[in-house]
């Protein structure tokens, strides 16, 4: 059996990537694919969690064991719904400025 | 029994003209506006007098005869009603006003004829007519300090209705200024009569006079002398006495009938009447009725003595009507309330008279009011001359004339009474020989000598000409312009009927309070004394000061040596004769004296032909001050240094703070991103640092 703590490890690893990649890359598609990176690192750590509380329940009830499995659905969906808009935006960026480099869609700045 | 008077209406009626004039009059010719006035008015008057003769006493309506509209005004256990009251006191002044405004509403007509603005100042006329009412027939101090405020601002906007002249809009805004000095004296009166009494209202059980009549008196410097000491300041701001009577002369700059009307008849008579009023007051506070006596005594002469050197006719007429309004103040400072009202009635008549006298003369010489440009208008205009006579003999005391009757009430009254005493008497008597002097000189200066329309004025006079410079156009411009068909012309009827009605009641408006040692009843007193003896009777016998017992006193000293009476009677008789002959004298039989005599004390003249420097002396010790202490503390200190620095750091911080912030506002996306996860990560910093420490 895998210790709870091995997937956090894993999911922070994956989501401080998933930042590293946010910040540090300049094309909007590779920004766009950092965010899901750490939507998905979120997703691991709730099924860990979910997985956990199943095997060691705890006797009040106070804490729902499947509601993690739950949120991944929610995460998934809000994911899915982020993508398709997203995807929209980065073609119409492209086709106005036509370049996919986030430091040159600077024209909100003062 | 009791009838509905339905008193209200009487009031309304004004209003309900001022409003129509005020708001469509624009559009109306001058004859609709005219109908409009005089209708309501005379309406009020009649109403008025209906009711009069409906309540009068014996006719089985109990007096105090109250009629309460509506609650206006209910916090905790205070109230105070939109309620009227109608007593004998009210009585007179309401016949009083809507009579002798009835009247000069008449003179308006004819004198206001060629002004423009015609039927603004029928609205204001009205208006003030309402508020005027709405102060004689309160029935308590809240409703009656209404009127108090409107007949201000009614008085303001009537000063000021030649607007566009500055000495005019300088009058007006001075007269409303100074009157807010007394009011606010006023006004702390009240709430202490609220705090002592917790009610306003005149009468009744709960009302303030009866709670009056079961205090003891206030021989010291307790809440009662200060109320009424309160009550009296406000009433010198309104009645024009020292030391706020500086805006009275001043207010002459409105048109003449408004002279007349409020700053001679009626308005300047609110101090009086409400002194008399709250006779239950002043009688349990000796010392506020000393000062009273006191201040009336000082203004009455001082006013005088001032009038001795104007040259401005209705100047004259207006230092008189303070130092007449100083005799009345000195009535009730010696607790003969109904002789100061008796005498408020008589000269409400003469003055108007003498007023409205004078506006027929400047009427007639083309708007000009230096008398020194005046002269020999006997044969000219015979019958202004003859009501004019008429009202300077009332006015000067001489017997069987109006003036004389209330004059010498008072001046018994003060020989008499503990407040007064013959020092007080004395100046009094003296005043009224001042009275008989100056008022004979302007008749003998208007009526007698040449017509000298383009008199040099002298180099002695040149500072009063300068002084009195503005003043000249006051009624002018329209008169020059539409009258310049040369030559002096006697005013139209509609100018002299009232003239001559004023002049019948100056004559016989005395009979009403002949004295018992001239075989008279003094009816007035009679009839005033229910209303003056609901107050503490008690009091009054007890220290001798009440009306109650100076009115049994005189009674008394009338019955025991009526010869003391008479000998008081014949010297202000006296002392009036001396001023006639001294005025006939100095400016008719010897003209070239005055001239001599006032080189001869030059310095004395130039002050009192500067009346005393008292408006350069308050100018230099409170107006300059204030000024000052606005322009460098409150303006440019408080205002410009604290507030707009406030508000000005404010914006200049909130600036500079937006500045460094706009910073972070790169357009870089990633260093967008790079906030975000800093701040994420301080976030799940603290959370993590609350789970360590728990």
């Amino acid at each position: 059996m895998v210790p709870l703590s091995w997937y956090l490890i894993l999911s922070g690893i994956l989501f401080s990537l998933g930042v590293l990649g946010f910040l540090l890359k300049r094309n909007i598609i590779t920004i766009f694919m950092s965010i899901e990176l750490m939507l998905n690192a979120v997703n691991l750590s709730f099924v860990a969690f979910a997985n956990y509380w199943n095997t060691h329940p705890v006797a009040d009830k106070s804490i729902v064991p499947l509601s993690g499995q739950v949120f991944v659905f929610f995460v998934m969906v809000v994911a899915a719904a982020e993508a398709a808009v997203g995807l929209a935006i980065i073609i119409s960026v492209f086709r106005t400025r036509e370049t996919l480099n986030v430091d040159r869609v600077n024209l909100l700045k003062l | 029994m009791t009838k509905n008077l339905h008193l209200w209406v009487i009031p309304v009626l004004p209003l309900i003209g001022a409003a129509i004039n005020g708001l469509l009059g624009r559009r109306f010719k001058n004859a609709m506006v005219s109908a409009v006035a005089l209708l309501f008015t005379a309406a009020s008057f009649g109403w008025a007098a209906w009711a009069v003769w409906t309540a009068w006493p014996g006719s089985g309506i109990a007096l105090p005869h109250i009629e309460t509209l509506a609650t206006w005004i209910t916090a905790g256990t205070f109230s105070a009603p939109f309620g009227f009251q109608l007593d004998q006191l009210s009585m007179i002044m309401v016949l009083v006003v809507t009579g002798v405004g009835f009247l000069i509403h008449i003179y308006s007509v004819g004198y206001m004829a060629h002004e423009g603005g015609y039927y603004r100042f029928f609205a204001y006329l009205n208006l003030f007519m309402f508020f005027m009412l709405t102060l004689v027939l309160a029935n308590n101090y809240l409703l009656m300090f209404v009127g108090w405020e409107g007949v201000g601002l009614a008085s303001y906007l009537l000063i000021g209705f030649f607007f566009l002249k500055d000495s005019a809009a300088d009058a007006g805004k001075k007269a409303f200024i100074v009157n807010r000095i007394g009011d606010f004296a006023f006004l702390i009166g009240m709430f202490l009569l609220i705090q002592h009494c917790g009610t306003l209202t005149f009468a009744g059980d709960s009302g303030v006079f009866a709670q009056m009549a079961k205090l003891p008196q206030d021989t010291g410097w307790g809440w009662i002398t200060i109320t009424a000491l309160c009550l009296m300041f406000g009433a010198t701001g309104k009645s024009a006495q020292v030391p706020l009577y500086v805006w009275l002369p001043d207010a002459m700059e409105g048109p003449t009938p408004v002279s007349a009307l409020i700053h001679a008849a009626t308005m300047v008579t609110a101090g009086i009447y409400m002194i008399a009023r709250s006779h239950a007051i002043f009688n349990l506070a000796p010392h506020a009725l000393q000062i009273v006596a006191i201040i009336g005594c000082i203004t009455a002469i001082f006013a005088a003595t001032m009038g001795l050197a104007q040259t401005d006719i209705k100047r004259v007429l207006a230092y008189s009507t303070v130092s007449q309004l100083g005799y009345m103040f000195l009535a009730c400072g010696v607790a003969a309330y109904s002789a100061g009202i008796f005498h408020l009635m008589t000269h409400a008549f003469f003055k108007a008279l003498l007023f409205l006298g004078a506006g027929s003369v400047i009427h007639a010489v083309g708007g000009e009011q230096d008398m020194r440009r005046m002269g020999g208008l006997r044969t000219k205009i015979p019958i202004t001359f003859w009501v004019v006579t008429i009202a300077t003999i009332a006015i000067a005391g001489i017997p069987p004339f109006a003036g004389f009757f209330s004059k010498d009430q008072i001046l018994g009254a003060v020989f008499h009474s503990p407040y007064g005493g013959p020092v007080i008497w004395a100046i009094g008597l003296i005043t009224a020989g001042l009275t008989s002097f100056y008022m004979f000189r302007l008749w003998f200066m208007t009526f007698f000598g040449e017509y000298k329309p383009d008199a040099d004025l002298g180099d002695a006079h040149a500072l009063a000409a300068a002084h009195a410079a503005p003043a000249h156009g006051a009624d002018s411009h329209g008169h020059d312009d539409s009258h310049g068909h040369g030559g002096v012309h006697e005013s139209p009827w509609v100018m002299l009927a009232p003239l001559v009605l004023l002049a019948v009641l100056s004559v016989v408006g005395g009979w009403v309070g002949v004295p018992e040692f001239l075989r008279g009843h003094n009816e007035i007193e009679h009839f005033l004394s229910p209303v003056m003896q609901s107050g503490p009777a008690v009091a009054g016998e007890a220290t001798g000061a009440g009306h109650d017992a100076t009115a049994s006193h005189a009674d008394e000293a009338a019955q025991e040596k009526p010869g003391e009476e008479l000998i008081l009677a014949g010297s202000s008789v006296g002392v009036a004769a001396l001023g006639l002959f001294f005025a006939w004298l100095l400016y008719y039989k010897r003209p070239e004296l005055p001239d001599r005599i006032t080189s001869k004390v030059h310095g004395l003249y130039m002050m009192v032909l500067h009346k005393y420097y008292v408006d350069e002396g308050y100018g230099a010790i409170f107006v300059k001050p204030l000024l000052a202490l606005s322009t460098v503390v409150l303006w440019r200190g408080v205002d410009q240094g604290v507030i707009d620095g406030l508000v000005n750091g404010a914006g200049a911080a909130s600036q500079g703070v937006g500045n460094e912030l706009r910073q972070m506002q790169s357009g870089n996306i990633r260093s967008y991103a790079a906030w975000v996860a800093i701040g994420g990560a301080a976030i799940v910093g603290y959370m993590i640092w609350l789970g360590v420490t728990r």
